[in-house]
């Protein structure tokens, strides 16, 4: 799973990628989505990382309540990402905050992230995201005013405008509106989960994020920085009811090279999805 | 048509390109980031030598993922870094080392892009996350200075056949193709005060 994710995009993406190229119209803009997907074609075939940030690995596992485990995940997930460091390679990302010393082998305190969530039944179901520090370091968290609706769409608009050519646009951009400070966090990077050709369930989210999307189009901040019509691949929204009192929204900017995989548990033995 | 950079470059060859230009290099090209910058500063401040002359040359902002073999170091994946997180050492550090050419993705901050234009230095942008085409085109790692920062800072210093296509994206013009970008935002941000009250200091007045 940290191979395919670490070599590949989902299908969606590279759709959503193509589909860019074909619409350019800028010279510059053109060259940039040529260049994105000549590499995705190099690194399938060379089955080499897509990027050599390769990022750190963030698990979100649903795992069933009535579902017994003969082993220790948290411990098993550390090592298939020590295992994949050595084998595919992966850079070595992972240092302490302080004094800066690299663990080599992204594993270290309390990372990789393993996010869980009980679910009913025996599934068990693990998705992956492999987040680049260009993208996550213009992650944001705005404690609004409950009157204040009207600013969530500005706060995305300045977080993608604020971010401009860094986060390696078009981004995916995850919003998680509500919950508390850490519970929207959390939303805004589930919502990278979602493919870019599955709309969002909730009418009212969907509808926003058409318009989040085409308002942050209109920045012109384009492919890489350089210019053009497409800076972001989509808006995805997630929500959660809040506090009477307050109104939290927080943004995960994922790259272009919006790398996820899914294994599922099929039987006694874990399945790797194509996405 | 893409014209080739073969450095050392002269002033005068950096001072021709435009923003637009679409370029790509051949010759020598080596690595820096966050820690090598801040070294390579400390070093010529104190009126020491850097392990390699870089007058002319050319800096790429990158930290490779690359393995050893037998037969040396093979680069796997080596695409461009944000350069953006250099800004507070980069004028300095091009002053300094008299290097050419900044690759890197992502942009510079305005008033580093004026520095440009006074030291004739441009920058090159390469698609950020390209990392495996930007591989292919490097063909032998030559040295690696400073591993002690670690292998992503350590000085790389590569031998590169047209390695591109690079956009010129800061020229010594003054023009910045990241800047209208940035102009456009402000023109859609709303007033001043307020936004800068969200950006930087959240909400003062909590209920």
């Amino acid at each position: 799973m940290l191979r395919r994710a670490a070599t590949t995009l989902p299908k969606d993406v590279i759709e959503a990628l193509e589909k860019c190229r074909r619409r350019g119209r800028d010279k510059v803009a053109i060259l940039q989505f040529e260049c994105m997907l000549k590499n995705l074609e190099l690194a399938r075939k060379l089955s080499a990382p897509i990027c050599q940030d390769t990022g750190t690995p963030i698990f979100f596992v649903k795992l069933g309540n009535d579902l017994k485990l003969d082993f220790d995940l948290i411990s098993g997930l550390r090592k298939a990402v020590m295992e994949a460091t050595r084998s595919i390679p992966l850079r070595a990302n992972l240092v302490d905050p302080l004094n800066r010393v690299n663990t080599k082998t992204n594993v270290g305190d309390g990372m990789p992230a393993v996010h869980t969530e009980l679910v009913p039944g025996k599934r068990l179901q693990i998705d992956l995201l492999v987040k680049g520090a260009g993208a996550e370091n213009w992650s944001r968290l705005y404690m609004l005013r409950p009157s204040e609706r009207e600013l969530i769409e500005r706060a995305v608009l300045l977080t993608i405008g604020e971010a401009g050519g860094q986060p390696c646009p078009p981004t995916v951009v995850g919003v998680g509106i509500g919950g508390s400070a850490e519970v929207a966090c959390l939303l805004a990077k589930k919502a990278l989960l979602r493919p870019l050709d599955e709309p969002n369930k909730d009418r009212q989210l969907a509808r926003l994020e058409h318009r989040f999307t085409r308002a942050a189009n209109e920045l012109g901040i384009g492919p890489m920085g350089l210019g053009g019509k497409t800076t972001v691949l989509g808006v995805h929204i997630e929500k959660a009811s809040c506090h009477t009192a307050s109104l939290p929204v927080a943004i995960n900017l994922q790259c272009w090279a919006a790398r996820r995989a899914s294994a599922k548990l099929v039987g006694d033995r874990m399945r790797v999805e194509v996405p | 048509m893409k014209k080739q950079l073969v450095p050392p470059l002269s002033e005068k060859q950096v001072r021709q390109l435009k923003v637009g230009d679409i370029v790509s290099i051949t010759g020598q090209m080596v690595t820096a980031r966050d820690k090598a910058y801040a070294r390579a500063i400390e070093l010529l401040r104190a009126g020491k030598r850097l392990p390699l002359d870089l007058r002319g040359g050319i800096v790429y902002h990158c930290g490779p993922l690359a393995i050893k073999n037998k037969n040396g170091w093979k680069i796997l994946s080596a695409g461009p870094t944000t350069s953006a997180r250099l800004d507070s050492m980069q004028a300095e550090f091009i002053e300094r080392t008299g290097v050419r050419a900044l690759v890197g993705k992502g942009g510079l901050s305005e008033n580093i892009a004026d520095a440009l234009t006074r030291l004739g230095c441009v920058y090159l942008a390469f698609t950020g996350g390209a990392g495996v085409l930007a591989g292919q085109a490097i063909k032998e790692v030559q040295k690696i200075f400073w591993r002690d920062l670690g292998d992503a800072e350590a000085l790389w210093v590569l031998r590169v056949q047209d390695f591109g296509p690079l956009v010129v994206a800061v020229d010594t013009f003054g023009n910045n193709l990241y800047a209208s970008k940035i102009r456009l935002m402000k023109a859609t941000g709303g007033s001043g005060s307020r936004r800068n009250d969200m950006l930087r200091n959240g909400r003062r007045r909590h209920p």
